[in-house]
């Protein structure tokens, strides 16, 4: 059981949730997950570290509305309670000084992004950060990100605000201007992380992403999560959440995440007519 | 009643679900006894004076003695007798394999059938939970000494509450949100239902055990980190983990499910609720699940019940070879699920959306013997064939989990990963830890893992008793 501290509104569907988990927050580093349920028939839920504070033992994460269980997650109040929550689950991001660093983040990513752009910034690297959503309006942690970065530039996808284009494109940039980049981490929708490593290929700079497949328990034990890295089966929610970008196979990752899509939309509309009647 | 007899009564046949009735439902299978029928196998026994089927139980259950308090008609203080060595009586008299054990070594199994010692055993077990206040056990006087068990299968509840009656204060981590392991998470509500587990657990709450649920020791917390907070024995139960897969084309298809996932996405998450419950799971039509062990026939068998029109199992020895219970097996047959021996799949085939559509197969025969005595399997060549299925389910097998291992510097584990452990205290390469059940054995029993734990606490207290 696990009590929600605070809870904020950060764009249209997209909520910032705090909870009190000492022994969570204690363990958890940047790159690492918690997974929650948010009642007895609710479905195990996997969401990335978008903050801590150690001092006060609380653990921010920050969602968007997609379906069923995100939904019904966003009705929850500050005072409620939600049934679990365990973590911290998969393995950080390796954080070290590699020089100039780019972190990459597309719309819900931005949010698994900063504590690493801010570790990344602490251990001394010079952090440029890209991040990007559809609109304005969907863009979040602006400020918190600017804060933790030598450069922050921002795109949209319909040239609402920053920059018009993808996350990718400024980086494409950057890299044909001959600008020297050590270290590339990138965080959003599949498609996206797919593009930072098409770009970032040929110049051969180091590029992690982090994986969202479905996942159930977590930590090691089902085998749903499973991707492909460099021809080899791996475990996503042990082997990762982070890995080399440039092995990863996204088309059969965007294909798995597609499984439930019938089921997805069975368990949407009886929620959404259930609360319609309420 | 004079042997003679006795020896004239039939076994007694526990009333069952039909076939039809059960294929498209989740509930138990078997019905269970009725006092009757139960005082009426219990004369079966001849109440040997050299009781062999004792020898056949891992935990030496005193079985004429509680038999022959159901024939006196104390059925509560029958369960009573069987939980002296056997915490866990509702659970082991459904899911042991009485078959191999003290069912196969009563006197009665070389002419006749063996007395029904595992029907005999629910029926006491549900008698007294259905009929009797189950009365708390005197506690021994508090030692002041922590204990924290690592994981709530059998091996750990086991362990837990033999030491919280022996005045020790325990704590018990488990990572996922319920508490029963393989109990909870694996065995389908067909053949054991959750009620069942969920009673043993409140029993241990009830002791005065605590449970720490989404509790993942090597994340949340070290094993190292527990001595600091002032555990002085940890107890590792922690079972087996990892699927394995067979590294064929294709495995990562749409509709291919490890045998935990599938099995944790019914029991656990209750998908074949959805969606009343959150968690989705596939209804195939054509259902094939790769493997033979009673994982592999719990999760056919889930197949059926989610709706298939076909359920496979697809098997690459013989029937002989199958590890799984014969009445699981039995069960199967009975529901309709179609049998492929003799085959392994190669190859998996998709359609454009990254489905599984097909599998190729091949059919394989019998060769020499191998490692584990059992004839090896050999490919016949030329003999491929495509079989057409929506699902499948990999059921070969776990490998042990690294979580606790990976964190805890010292533990020593085999080149499976097992931890290594005296298999008469549960002792480890580590001082004050100690580890039973399936994470030292590899897959094995519900009853040797409880008979693990039963030893462990033993050793456990007289190593307490040091400090
Ligand atoms: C390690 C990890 C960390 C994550 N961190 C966050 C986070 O910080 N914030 C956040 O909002 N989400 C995060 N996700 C994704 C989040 O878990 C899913 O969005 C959520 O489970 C969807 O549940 P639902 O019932 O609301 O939607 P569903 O009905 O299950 O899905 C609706 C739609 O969302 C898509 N979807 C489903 N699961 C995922 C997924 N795992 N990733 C991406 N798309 C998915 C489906 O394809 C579908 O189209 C994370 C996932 C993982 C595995
Ligand atoms: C589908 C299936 C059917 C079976 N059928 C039968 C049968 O009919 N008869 C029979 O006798 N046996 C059967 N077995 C085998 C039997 O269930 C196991 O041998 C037995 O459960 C082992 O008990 P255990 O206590 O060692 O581990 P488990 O039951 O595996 O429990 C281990 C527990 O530890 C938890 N854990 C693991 N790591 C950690 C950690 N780091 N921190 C906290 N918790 C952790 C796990 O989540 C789990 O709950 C079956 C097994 C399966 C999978
Ligand atoms: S061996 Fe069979 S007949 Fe003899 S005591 Fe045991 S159960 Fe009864
Ligand atoms: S989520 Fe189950 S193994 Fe990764």
């Amino acid at each position: 059981m696990s009590k929600i501290l605070e809870k904020e509104s950060l764009g249209p569907k997209i909520n910032l949730i705090k909870l009190k988990v000492p022994h969570i927050v204690r363990k958890a580093k940047p790159g690492q997950f918690v997974i929650l349920r948010i009642h007895e028939r609710g479905e195990r839920i996997p969401m990335s570290i978008a903050d801590l504070d150690l001092e006060n033992d609380i653990l921010t994460i920050i969602f968007q509305e997609v379906g069923k269980s995100t939904a019904e997650l966003a009705t929850f109040k500050p005072g409620e309670t939600l049934s679990d929550v365990i973590g911290p689950l998969g393995k950080p991001t390796p954080i070290k000084n590699y020089g100039t660093s780019v972190c990459v983040g597309g719309g819900i990513g931005i949010a698994p992004l900063h504590p690493i752009a801010k570790a990344l910034k602490g251990c001394g690297n010079k952090v440029i950060s890209i991040i990007g959503a559809r609109s304005k309006e969907l863009l979040f942690m602006e400020e918190e990100m600017r804060k933790i970065s030598d450069e922050l530039l921002i795109t949209t996808d319909d040239g609402s605000y920053g920059t018009r284009g993808l996350v990718s494109e400024p980086l494409a940039e950057m890299l044909k201007n001959k600008k020297k980049i050590d270290f590339v981490m990138a965080i959003g929708p599949v498609p996206m992380m797919k593009a930072v490593c098409y770009v970032t290929k040929p110049y051969r700079i180091k590029t992690m992403v982090s994986l969202n497949p479905i996942m159930i328990d977590g930590t090691g034990m089902c085998g749903v999560c499973r991707v492909s890295v460099g021809g080899e089966t791996k475990f996503a929610c042990v082997d990762g959440p982070d890995f080399d970008g440039h092995k990863v196979d996204f088309d059969e990752l965007s294909i798995r995440l597609k499984m439930y899509l019938k089921e997805e939309k069975i368990a949407m509309e009886r929620y959404l007519s259930l609360m319609g009647k309420q | 009643m004079e042997a003679k007899e006795r020896l004239k009564i039939p076994r007694q046949r526990m009333p069952e679900q039909t076939p039809e009735q059960r294929k498209s439902n989740f509930f138990e299978v078997p019905l269970g006894y009725t006092p009757e029928l139960a005082q009426k196998e219990a004369l079966r026994c001849l109440q040997c004076k050299r009781p062999t089927c004792m020898d056949g139980c891992p935990v030496e259950i005193d079985i004429p003695g509680f038999i022959k308090l159901i024939e006196d008609e104390d059925f509560i203080g029958a369960a009573k007798k069987i939980k002296e060595t056997n915490s866990l009586p509702a659970v082991c008299g459904r899911v042991c394999p009485q078959e191999d054990q003290c069912e196969k070594t009563c006197v009665l199994a070389k002419k006749f059938d063996p007395v029904a010692i595992g029907n005999l055993e629910r029926f006491v077990a549900d008698y007294e939970k259905d009929e009797g206040e189950i009365e708390i056990p005197k506690i021994e006087k508090k030692t002041g000494k922590k204990v924290a068990v690592v994981g709530s299968g059998p091996a750990g509840l086991t362990v837990a509450g033999d030491l919280v009656k022996m005045g020790h204060e325990v704590t018990v981590f488990e990572l996922l949100h319920k508490a029963g392991g393989v109990l909870v998470y694996g065995i389908p509500e067909f053949r054991l239902p959750k009620a069942m587990v969920e009673a043993e657990v409140d029993y241990l709450r009830k002791l005065g055990v605590k449970i720490k649920l989404s509790w993942p020791v090597g994340a949340s917390q070290t094993v190292d980190e527990l001595f600091e907070e002032g555990y002085q024995v940890v107890f590792l139960g922690t079972g087996a983990g990892l699927p394995n897969f067979m590294h064929i084309p294709g495995e990562n298809l749409c509709g291919i499910y490890s045998a935990n996932e599938y099995l944790t996405r019914s029991n656990l998450m209750k998908a074949y609720a959805f969606p009343d419950h959150d968690t989705p799971i596939f209804s195939g039509k054509n259902v094939a699940v790769l493997g033979g062990g009673n994982t592999a026939m719990d999760a056919v068998r889930i197949g059926l019940r989610l709706g298939a029109k076909n359920a496979y199992i697809v098997y690459r020895r013989s029937r002989a070879e199958m590890p799984a219970r014969e009445v699981e097996i039995h069960h199967a047959e009975e529901e309709g699920i179609k049998f492929h021996f003799l085959t392994t799949p190669i190859k998996y085939i998709s359609n454009e959306d990254g489905w599984v559509t097909g599998m190729e197969c091949l059919r394989m025969e019998l060769g020499e013997p191998d490692a584990s005595g059992r004839r090896r399997p050999v490919p016949i060549k030329g003999s491929n064939f495509i079989m057409e299925v929506d699902t499948v389910v990999v059921a070969i097998g776990n490998s042990s989990h690294p979580l606790v291992p990976r964190t805890t510097p010292g533990l020593e584990v085999n080149k499976w990963g097992n931890i290594i452990a005296d298999l008469e205290t549960g002792q480890t390469s580590r001082k004050g830890v100690f580890a039973g059940g399936d994470i030292v054995t590899g897959g094995a029993t519900v009853i040797l893992a409880a008979g693990a734990g039963k030893k462990s606490a033993r050793a456990i207290d007289a190593y307490l008793k040091t400090l």
